[in-house]
């Protein structure tokens, strides 16, 4: 993320209005992003993202203008994310098919991607969230770190438990993978 | 689970759930900032629990002591 002028992050510590439109209107694309790639429900998504700016909004006394608003944006964007998934979790399975209609993928059937896709969801949120970003959509995993409020080895550990995880849930079906 | 067990089970998970951010996350073809704006106004800003606490405390003390009511009248 780009970072804004320090001048806009001062005024928006000080409570201005004008200065969070700003900061709404620079970072909105890039916190929908991150939250998207977390929840993989492009509505929700869109939700959780005004969620996150009012939350931010809430807290701007407690932002420290000399720290990058980009990554505090997403570690509350990640709080809000985990917050939906832990909300409303079983509604979640179709998404995938609604939001990416895929063409039939080499070496794996439609019931495999699908079982996969369920168990994954079934995972605990803190799991799914640390995987989601490292494995899915490839994140840093230092980014994943600041975002998750956890040490990077903390994150690799997350996403080793939730792959093992998985395959626990996918053995339980008759799935060897 | 061995080395071989996560590197199969992270390719499958790869072809199960693909990436939707770089996709989705750049059709955010609409500004969020109206719906901001009304989240902003139909929130109420919420009155701190302690300024409750003073306000029964008030109460209560000129519920106690009526005789008070003057004093506290002449110093507002």
């Amino acid at each position: 993320m780009v970072e804004p002028p320090s001048e806009v992050l001062r005024q928006f510590c000080h409570g201005s209005l004008d200065a969070f439109e700003a900061l709404f209107r620079r970072h909105q694309g890039e916190v929908y992003g991150w939250i998207v790639g977390i929840v993989r429900d492009p509505a929700a998504a869109e939700d959780l993202t005004v969620e996150t700016f009012w939350r931010i909004y809430r807290a701007h006394a407690r932002f420290d203008p000399a720290r990058s608003f980009g990554a505090w944006a997403r570690r509350i964007a990640t709080n809000a994310a985990l917050d939906h998934l832990k909300a409303a979790r079983p509604e979640t399975d179709l998404l995938d098919e609604l939001v990416a209609p895929r063409l039939p993928e080499p070496g794996i059937s439609d019931e495999l991607r699908r079982k996969t896709a369920q168990a994954f969801r079934r995972l605990p949120p803190k799991l799914q969230v640390a995987a989601t970003l490292a494995l899915i959509e490839e994140q840093p995993y230092k980014e994943i770190a600041e975002a998750l409020g956890i040490s990077t080895g903390a994150v690799k550990v997350r996403v080793f438990r939730a792959l093992r995880f998985l395959r626990k849930a996918l053995k339980q079906q008759g799935i060897e993978p | 689970m061995n080395e071989h067990d996560q590197e199969r089970i992270e390719q499958l998970l790869k072809k199960s759930l693909p990436p939707i951010r770089a996709r989705v996350g750049a059709e955010l073809g609409r500004g969020l900032w109206p719906a901001m704006l009304r989240r902003l106004e139909e929130r109420p800003t919420a009155v701190p629990w302690f300024d409750w606490a003073l306000l029964a405390a008030v109460a209560a003390w000129l519920v106690l002591f009526p005789g008070a009511i003057p004093v506290l009248l002449y110093h507002l």
